[in-house]
C-alpha cells in the first residue's frame, strides 16, 4: 500500500489536494445558499451539464474544463428560462438532466473513449490534476466567491421573503438567475476533482451538516467550509491509499457529516 | 449495428422498449403529479447502483435494480413530507449509492459493456425470455396503478380533502413509490437509467401541459413514451449511416432530446394557446 | 399655512386587470402618522390597492403619491409586511438574522459586522416583543412570532410609512389583538404612517383613526362611525346592507 507521506512529495498528489480544498471551499459556501434555497436539484442537473461539457471538450480535443465552464453556464440561463418559481421547476429541471448526460455520452461515443473518460468525469479522478488547472480553477473559485459575497445579502433576502424584498427595490429574477450561474461554476470546477454525480455530495453535504448545528449564519458558512475541507482531504488521502475513486470517499464522507450533525442536533435538544 | 436489423431480436427490441415506455409514463404522470421529479430519478440511479453490485456478487443485474429501487423508494417515503430537508436527504442518499456504484464499477474487473449499459442502455439485445418477463412485471404493474387510481388521484390533487375522506394518503404514497420502484428498475434494465428517467417524466409532463383530464392524461402520455422510444430507436438506427457505418449515436441521446423537446414544445404550444 | 404633504394620496385611481375594473376612481389621503385599517372581503382590491401604493403595480388611470413623490422614489421610507410568510421549518436563519435583512437585505456588497445595524436590529427586536427568542431559528417559531418579526423586518430599516397585508389572518383572537396593540403602540411611539389590511374590522376598532372601507373596487373612508353604517354601506355595495353591533363587535350582513 502507497504511503501518505511518501506520496505527498509527488507534485501530482499536492495538485489534487490544492485542487480537492479550493473545490471544497467554493462548494461548502455556494452550498449554504443552495441548501436555504432548495436548489438541491439544479446543482445535481448543472453537474451532468458540466459533464456534456467536458465530454464536447473531449470530442473537440480542448482542456475538458473549457467545456465544463461553457456548458454550466450556458444551462444555467436554460434553467433559469425554463424552471420559473411560478411553476414547479422539477420537471425542466429533471430533463434537461438527462438531456445532459444523454448528450454527454453522445460525445463521447463519437470521440471513441467512452469508457475510461466517462468514468473520471462520472466518479472524479485524483490523477491527472496538472498546475494549470489547479491555476484556473483557484481563479474561477475566486471569481466566484467575489461574486456571492457581493450578493450575499440581496441573495438572502430574496430567498426568505421574496416579497418583502421585490417591495424593497431587490431584481429577485436577476439574482435567481446569477446564482444559478454561480452554481454552475462551482459545478464546473468541481467535476474534474470528484466527477459529475457526487459534485452534489461535496455541495450539499457539508453545508447542510452545518445548517443543522447552527442557525448563524457566519458559524454556519465557517463550518461548511471545514466539513468540506475535511471531506475531501479524507478523501483525496483513502482515494491514494486505495485506489478506489475519489468521489465515493468524498460522498461516503459527506453522507457522514450530515447524518453526525443530526444526531448532534436531535442529542442537544 | 448492422446486427439491428439482422438479429431475429428486433420484434423483442420494439416490443419490449415499447413496453417498458408505456409502462413508465403511466406512472410518471403521477410523479410529476405528485412533485416527485428528483425522487423518481433517485430511485432509478440508485437503481444503477444495485445493478452494479449485483454484477459485481455475480447475481441477475435485474434483481440488484429491483432491490436498490425498492429500497430507495422506501427511504424515500419514509422521509416524509418535509420538502426541503427531503430534498437534501434524497440528494445525499443518491450521492451515496452513485458512490458506491463508483466503487462495484471500479472493482469490477469484466467490462465497460457492462457497465455503460446499466447507465445508458441498450435496447439492441434483448432475448425472448426476458421479454416474457418484462410483459409479466408490467402487468402486475399496470394492474397495481389501475387498483389504487382513484385514492391516488385524489390524494395527489386534494390531500387534505382525501385524508378527510377516510383515504390512506400515507399507504397509497408508500405503494405507488414501490410500484414506481420496480416500474423503473424494470425499464433501466432493457435501456438503462438515463432512458428510464427520461421516459418517468419527458411524456407525461408533456401530456399534461396539452391535456387537462388524467385519464386522457395518462393515455397520452403512454402513446407518446412509445413513439418517443421508437423514433429514438428508429433515429439512432439511420445515425449509422450519418457517420459513414462507423458509430451509431447513442439511443439515451435521441430520448432525452425528444422527451425535452416534446416538453418544450407542448408548454409553448399551451401558452400560445391561452393568450 | 400650506397643506401639509399627505403620507399617502390616491387621486381618481382605477386599476384593471384585462377586462375586470378591480379599483374604481380610489380618492384619499392619508396624514402622516395615522393608523388607516382597510377592509374588505376577498378579492375587494385591498392587496392591490397595497401593492400599488408600493409601487409594485402602476395604476391604470390617476395618481399614487407617498410623501409628495411617485412610489418608486419613496422605496427607502416604506415598510412593507407581505400576506404570506411561508418560512420552512428547517431554515437555518435565526430570528435576529432574518430582522437585519430589513436593514441592508437590498444592498450589494460585502457583508461586514456593523454595530449600527445591530443596534437597530435589537431596537425592532425589543418594539415588537421579539427579544426572547432572537436566537432561536425562525422556522420553529410559532405563526404570531414570526409574524411579529416580519413587523420588526420592515420597520428595521425606521420607514415613515409601514404597510401590512393582512397580518391577522390565521392568527387566533388574542394573538391578533396582541399583534394590533403592537403595531399601534409602535407607529405611535416611532411616528409611522400605518396601512394595516385586514378582512375584519374587529380586531383594529379603537386602535385605528380611520377605516378606509373596499367593496366591489369602491372604497370609502372616514372614522368607523362615518363609514360603517347601513348608508354608507349600501351606497358602496350598491345593495342594501345591514350593521349591527352585538355587545361592542361590528358586524356587516349583506341584504
Amino acid at each position: 500500500m502507497p504511503n501518505l507521506l511518501d506520496g505527498l512529495s509527488h507534485s501530482w498528489l499536492q495538485n489534487a489536494f490544492c485542487g480537492a480544498a479550493i473545490v471544497a471551499v467554493l462548494a461548502a459556501v455556494v452550498g449554504y445558499f443552495v441548501v436555504m434555497r432548495g436548489a438541491s436539484f439544479a446543482t445535481h442537473a448543472l453537474s451532468q451539464i458540466g459533464f456534456a461539457g467536458a465530454a464536447g471538450a473531449v470530442l473537440l480535443g480542448i482542456e475538458p474544463l473549457i467545456g465544463l465552464i461553457a456548458f454550466s453556464l450556458a444551462g444555467a440561463l436554460g434553467l433559469g428560462a425554463l424552471a420559473t418559481r411560478t411553476r414547479s421547476s422539477d420537471v425542466p429541471t429533471a430533463l434537461v438532466l438527462v438531456c445532459a448526460l444523454g448528450t454527454g455520452a453522445l460525445f463521447l461515443a463519437l470521440a471513441n473513449s467512452f469508457g475510461s473518460d466517462a468514468m473520471s468525469f462520472l466518479f472524479g479522478t485524483i490523477v491527472g490534476v496538472d498546475r494549470a488547472q489547479v491555476a484556473i480553477t483557484f481563479v474561477a473559485a475566486l471569481c466566484a466567491l467575489a461574486i456571492l459575497a457581493g450578493i450575499a445579502r440581496p441573495l438572502l433576502f430574496a430567498t426568505v421573503a421574496p416579497d418583502a424584498a421585490r417591495a424593497a427595490g431587490v431584481r429577485v429574477g436577476a439574482l435567481d438567475l446569477a446564482f444559478l450561474a454561480i452554481i454552475g461554476l462551482a459545478a464546473a470546477i468541481t467535476v474534474p476533482i470528484v466527477g459529475a454525480l457526487l459534485v452534489f455530495a461535496l455541495t450539499i453535504g457539508p453545508a447542510a451538516a452545518a445548517a443543522r448545528i447552527s442557525a448563524r449564519p457566519s458559524i454556519a458558512v465557517a463550518l461548511a467550509v471545514l466539513f468540506g475541507l475535511v471531506a475531501v482531504a479524507l478523501g483525496v488521502a483513502l482515494a491514494y491509499e486505495t485506489d478506489w475513486p475519489v468521489g465515493f470517499f468524498i460522498a461516503a464522507i459527506a453522507m457522514l457529516e450530515y447524518l453526525g450533525a443530526g444526531a448532534y442536533a436531535r442529542a442537544r435538544q | 449495428m448492422n446486427a439491428f436489423f439482422a438479429s431475429p431480436n428486433v420484434d423483442a427490441a420494439l416490443l419490449a422498449s415499447a413496453i417498458v415506455a408505456a409502462l413508465t409514463a403511466a406512472i410518471g404522470y403521477f410523479v410529476v403529479l405528485r412533485g416527485l421529479s428528483f425522487a423518481g430519478h433517485a430511485v432509478t440511479d440508485i437503481g444503477l447502483t444495485g445493478g452494479a453490485g449485483a454484477m459485481l456478487a455475480g447475481i441477475n443485474p435485474l434483481v440488484g435494480l429491483i432491490a436498490f429501487s425498492v429500497g430507495a423508494a422506501t427511504a424515500v417515503g419514509a422521509l416524509g413530507d418535509r420538502a426541503r430537508e427531503r430534498d437534501v436527504a434524497t440528494g445525499l442518499v443518491l450521492a451515496l449509492a452513485l458512490g458506491l456504484g463508483a466503487l462495484f464499477l471500479h472493482l469490477q474487473t469484466t467490462f465497460a459493456n457492462a457497465q455503460s449499459t446499466l447507465l445508458f442502455g441498450s435496447v439492441f439485445d434483448i432475448a425472448p425470455t426476458l421479454l416474457r418477463i418484462v410483459a409479466a412485471i408490467a402487468t402486475v404493474a399496470l394492474v397495481a396503478l389501475a387498483l389504487m387510481y382513484r385514492p391516488l388521484l385524489f390524494s395527489s390533487v386534494a390531500p387534505e380533502a382525501a385524508r378527510s375522506a377516510g383515504v390512506p394518503s400515507r399507504t397509497i404514497g408508500f405503494a405507488f413509490l414501490i410500484v414506481m420502484a420496480v416500474a423503473v428498475a424494470e425499464t433501466a434494465q432493457i435501456v438503462g437509467v438515463l432512458i428510464a428517467t427520461a421516459l418517468l417524466i419527458g411524456p407525461a409532463a408533456t401530456a399534461m401541459s396539452l391535456v387537462r383530464e388524467p385519464l386522457r392524461g395518462i393515455a397520452l402520455a403512454m402513446v407518446l413514451g412509445i413513439l418517443e422510444m421508437w423514433l429514438a430507436i428508429a433515429l439512432s438506427f439511420t445515425s449509422f449511416d450519418w457517420s459513414h457505418g462507423t458509430q451509431s449515436w447513442p439511443v439515451s441521446f435521441f430520448v432525452a432530446v425528444i422527451a425535452l423537446a416534446a416538453y418544450v414544445g407542448a408548454r409553448a404550444y399551451a401558452g400560445a394557446r391561452r393568450v | 399655512m400650506s397643506d401639509p404633504v399627505a403620507a399617502v394620496s390616491f387621486a381618481n385611481v382605477d386599476f384593471d386587470r384585462g377586462d375586470r375594473h378591480v379599483l374604481t376612481r380610489i380618492t384619499f389621503a392619508i396624514a402622516p402618522g395615522e393608523f388607516v385599517g382597510i377592509i374588505g372581503g376577498n378579492g375587494a382590491g385591498k392587496s392591490t390597492l397595497l401593492r400599488l401604493t408600493i409601487g409594485l403595480l402602476q395604476p391604470t388611470r390617476g395618481d399614487v403619491r407617498v410623501f409628495g413623490s411617485a412610489p418608486h422614489g419613496a422605496r427607502g421610507s416604506i415598510g412593507y409586511v407581505p400576506q404570506r410568510i411561508e418560512l420552512d421549518p428547517d431554515l437555518p436563519l435565526r430570528a435576529r438574522d432574518f430582522v437585519s435583512l430589513g436593514v441592508d437585505g437590498a444592498t450589494f456588497g460585502f457583508p461586514l459586522p456593523n454595530a449600527k445595524r445591530r443596534t437597530l436590529v435589537d431596537e425592532a427586536l425589543h418594539d415588537v416583543g421579539a427579544t426572547p427568542f432572537a436566537e432561536k431559528p425562525v422556522g420553529r417559531l410559532s405563526g404570531g412570532e414570526q409574524q411579529r418579526l416580519a413587523i420588526a423586518q420592515a420597520i428595521v430599516g425606521r420607514p415613515k410609512l409601514l404597510l401590512l397585508d393582512e397580518p391577522l389572518a390565521n392568527l387566533d383572537l388574542s394573538v391578533a389583538a396582541e399583534i394590533v396593540e403592537t403595531t399601534a403602540r409602535i407607529a405611535r411611539e416611532r411616528g409611522i404612517t400605518v396601512m394595516l389590511v385586514a378582512h375584519d374590522v374587529n380586531p383594529l376598532v379603537g386602535h385605528m383613526d380611520r377605516v378606509l372601507y373596499l367593496a366591489d373596487g369602491r372604497a370609502a373612508i372616514g372614522t368607523v362611525d362615518a363609514v360603517i353604517n347601513e348608508d354608507t354601506l349600501s351606497r358602496l355595495y350598491d345593495r342594501p346592507v345591514d350593521v349591527l353591533r352585538v355587545r361592542g363587535r361590528i358586524i356587516v350582513v349583506a341584504g
